[in-house]
C-alpha cells in the first residue's frame, strides 16, 4: 500500500510555518527523529472522551507513525451545554450560578470575571473591603486550581494518584473554608455586582491566615517529591515545546504563554481590582516546554501565598456591598462592555451587550483553557503518543470551560 | 420463607436449599459457636457488594467530587468500591457523575452496553437525574434514565462525596438483597430481560430516538 505524502496529511509541515520537528533543535536524550517518509501504514488512533487521561469528555484524534504523532486533532462539544444561550435568557445575576460550573475548579474567579463586566457595563463601584475580600477568595481558588492541576498531570505521567492525594488534602482544607462561608464546596456563588455575598467573620479569616501560613510547608513537601524526579524530568524537559511567537500569535494566555518567557500577566498589565497594591513577582520560564509550565505552577502559588499575606495583613474593614448596588430589577443602560481578569488558567473574559433589558443580549465567553488548547496540536507533532497526554495535562483544561 | 396461598409457585422454581431456609435465630445461635452457616447466594451478593469497581468515567463537575470521594479523607475504598477501571469491559458501576449531553449521550449508552452484568448504573447529580440547572438548554439530555436503567439517584449540584458514599452504600444494600432464581431473581439472571440498549443515533434536531420506552416512559400528567 503506498503511503500518503506528508503534506497532505497535514499542510503545516510541508509550508514549514511550523518548524517540525522543532525537537531536533534541542540537545539531550529527548529527541527523536521523525522520518520524512513513511514505511509503514499510518495508524489513527481516536482517544477519548472517555479515557482516563483526557481530563475529562475530550476527545483527541492522533495519526500516529509508530508512537510519533504525525497529526492530532482536537474534538470538543460534548460537554456544550448551552451556558452562553441560557444566559441570555435568564437576568443577569441569574446566571452568576452557571459561572460557577463553567470552570468548576474556580468557582470563585469566575464569579468575579463576570462580576467585574456587569459591574464595568453598569458602572457599579466596589468598596475596599470586598476588593480585598475578592482577592483573597481568587488567590485561594489559585492556590486550589494549580495544586490539583499538579496532581493530575503527575497521573497523567504515571504516578497513579499519589501527587493527587496530597493535592486533595490541601484542595479540602481551602473548600472548607468555601463552604463555611458560601454554603457549597464547589459552586461558591460568592461574588455579587458591586461587592461580595458574605462578609468573613474574624475566626473565618484567623483560620485561613493560619492555612495560608502552612501552605508554602505544603509546597516544600510537594516539590522534595516532584521537581527533581528523575522520571519526570525525563518526561517533561524539552517536551511539549512552544516558541514565544507561536503563543502570542496563537492567543495563549496564562501560566502556558509565561512558560514561554513572554511576560503578559493580566495582574500587573491591567491592575484590575487592587492588585496594584500588592507586591509580588510574575514567575517566567523559558524553554516553553512541559517542564516549565510545570514549575509555572509552583512558582505562581508561592507568589500567590505572598498576596495572600498581604491581603490578610491589610484588610479593612467596611461595608462588602455597594449600597447604591440594586440586585433586583437589575436593568443596566444598553451598552457593551468587555471585562477580564487572570484565572489561574489564563485570560477569562466576558463579552456582554446590554439592550436595556433585564436579561443580556449577548453573552459571550473568553475560555482560557479553549484558546490555549490551540496550540496542542503544534506541541504533540513529533512526540510520543504517550506524551501528548502529559502535555494535554500541562495545558490545564477544564471541560466544563473549554465546551461551555 | 413464606408465602401467601394467593401467590402461585412456578414450577421452574427450585429453591437454593441449605442456608438459606435456617430461621435467622438459628443461624445466629449457630454462629455463636463458631459455625458459619451461608447461602450460596448470600455469600455471592456479599462479596459482589463490597467489591464494587466503578467506571473511570467522568463528565463534568460531579466528577471532581467523584475523585475527592476517592481520596483520603472521604476514602472510598472502605466501601470497597476504589478501584476506578479505565475499561467498561472490567466495570461493575457505571457513575454517571454530570451532565449528559446530546453528543456524549449514544457514547454513555455504548459503553453501558459494553460493561459485562451484572451492571449497575448510579446517576450523581441533578444534570445526570434530568438535566439539572442545564435542563431548557438545547444539547442536554434530560436526565440518563431515558436511555440506560438507573439504579441509584443521588442528587445534589454537585452531591457531596459523603452523598456519593450514600449512594453507594444504598446500591451495596441493593445487591445484598438480589435473589439469583425465582420469580423475583435479579435482572441480570433473566434472560428475558436486555442487557444492552439500543445506542441513539444523532438526527437532524435531536436524538434519535429521544428516549428508550422500554427503559423511561414519561410520567402521566397529573389529574386534576
Amino acid at each position: 500500500m503506498s503511503t500518503p505524502p506528508l503534506s497532505s496529511l497535514n499542510p503545516q509541515l510541508s509550508t514549514g510555518s511550523v518548524p517540525f520537528p522543532f525537537a531536533a533543535a534541542l540537545p539531550g536524550p529527548s529527541v527523536r527523529a521523525v522520518h520524512d517518509q513513511f514505511h509503514g501504514d499510518l495508524l489513527e488512533v481516536s482517544m477519548g472522551p472517555q479515557h482516563p487521561s483526557t481530563h475529562g469528555v475530550f476527545r483527541m484524534v492522533a495519526t500516529l507513525d509508530g508512537e510519533q504523532i504525525v497529526k492530532l486533532k482536537p474534538v470538543f462539544g460534548y460537554l456544550h451545554r448551552n451556558h452562553e444561550k441560557i444566559a441570555e435568557n435568564t437576568t443577569y445575576l441569574g446566571s452568576m450560578p452557571y459561572t460557577d460550573r463553567l470552570d468548576y475548579l474556580c468557582s470563585m474567579s469566575t464569579n468575579w470575571a463576570y462580576a467585574l463586566t456587569v459591574e464595568k457595563l453598569a458602572g457599579i463601584t466596589v468598596p475596599d473591603r470586598a476588593q480585598y475580600l475578592r482577592i483573597i477568595m481568587a488567590e485561594l481558588t489559585r492556590l486550589v486550581n494549580h495544586a490539583c492541576l499538579v496532581g493530575f498531570l503527575f497521573n497523567d505521567l504515571g504516578t497513579s494518584f499519589t501527587p493527587l492525594l496530597y493535592a486533595f488534602r490541601e484542595r479540602e482544607k481551602i473548600i472548607d473554608l468555601f463552604e463555611a462561608l458560601s454554603g457549597s464546596r464547589m459552586m461558591c456563588n460568592y461574588q455579587r455586582f458591586g461587592g461580595c455575598r458574605v462578609d468573613p467573620t474574624p475566626e473565618w479569616l484567623e483560620t485561613a491566615r493560619v492555612l495560608v501560613e502552612n501552605f508554602p510547608r505544603f509546597l516544600d513537601e510537594y516539590e522534595r517529591m516532584l521537581t527533581g524526579n528523575e522520571i519526570m524530568l525525563a518526561r517533561t524537559q524539552g517536551i511539549g515545546r512552544v516558541t514565544p511567537a507561536q503563543a502570542v500569535n496563537a492567543g495563549l494566555t496564562g501560566p502556558v504563554l509565561r512558560a514561554c518567557g513572554v511576560d503578559y500577566d493580566l495582574r500587573k498589565v491591567d491592575g484590575y481590582g487592587y492588585y496594584p497594591r500588592f507586591e509580588f513577582r510574575v514567575p517566567l520560564g523559558d524553554h516553553g516546554d512541559t517542564y516549565d509550565r510545570y514549575m509555572m505552577r509552583i512558582l505562581e502559588m508561592r507568589e500567590s501565598v505572598k498576596i495572600l499575606t498581604q491581603a490578610f495583613r491589610d484588610l479593612p474593614a467596611g461595608p462588602i456591598m455597594d449600597p447604591k448596588a440594586k440586585l433586583r430589577g437589575f436593568r443596566p443602560k444598553a451598552g457593551e462592555a468587555y471585562g477580564r481578569l487572570e484565572g489561574p488558567k489564563g485570560e477569562l473574559g466576558f463579552f456582554l451587550i446590554s439592550d436595556g433589558s433585564p436579561n443580556p443580549y449577548r453573552y459571550r465567553v473568553r475560555p482560557p483553557s479553549l484558546i490555549n488548547l490551540t496550540l496542542l496540536e503544534d506541541m504533540c507533532l513529533g512526540h510520543t503518543i504517550a506524551d501528548s497526554v502529559v502535555i494535554l495535562g500541562s495545558i490545564d483544561i477544564v471541560l466544563g470551560e473549554v465546551d461551555r | 420463607m413464606e408465602m401467601s396461598d394467593a401467590t402461585p409457585t412456578p414450577a421452574a422454581y427450585t429453591p437454593f436449599p441449605a442456608a438459606g431456609n435456617i430461621p435467622d435465630a438459628d443461624r445466629e445461635d449457630l454462629r455463636r459457636h463458631g459455625v458459619l452457616m451461608t447461602s450460596m447466594e448470600e455469600l455471592y451478593n456479599w462479596g459482589r457488594s463490597n467489591s464494587i469497581w466503578p467506571l473511570q468515567f467522568g463528565l463534568a463537575c460531579c466528577a471532581i467530587e467523584m475523585i475527592a470521594a476517592a481520596t483520603a479523607r472521604f476514602d472510598i475504598a472502605r466501601f470497597g468500591a476504589e478501584i476506578f477501571r479505565p475499561s467498561p469491559r472490567q466495570a461493575d458501576l457505571m457513575i454517571v457523575s454530570g451532565t449528559v449531553t446530546k453528543k456524549m449521550a449514544p457514547l454513555v449508552v455504548r459503553l453501558w452496553n459494553q460493561m459485562p452484568e451484572p451492571k449497575y448504573c448510579i446517576a450523581m447529580g441533578a444534570c445526570a437525574i434530568s438535566g439539572g440547572p442545564f435542563k431548557q438548554g438545547y444539547n442536554v439530555l434530560k436526565g440518563i434514565d431515558r436511555f440506560i436503567p438507573v439504579d441509584i439517584y443521588i442528587p445534589g449540584c454537585p452531591p457531596r462525596p459523603e452523598a456519593l458514599l450514600n449512594g453507594l452504600v444504598q446500591l451495596q444494600k441493593k445487591i445484598k438483597g438480589e435473589k439469583l432464581s425465582g420469580p423475583d431473581a435479579a435482572r441480570f439472571t433473566r434472560a428475558d430481560v436486555p442487557s444492552e440498549f439500543p445506542i441513539p443515533e444523532y438526527g437532524a434536531h435531536d436524538l434519535e430516538p429521544t428516549k428508550n420506552p422500554a427503559v423511561w416512559t414519561p410520567p402521566a400528567p397529573p389529574s386534576a
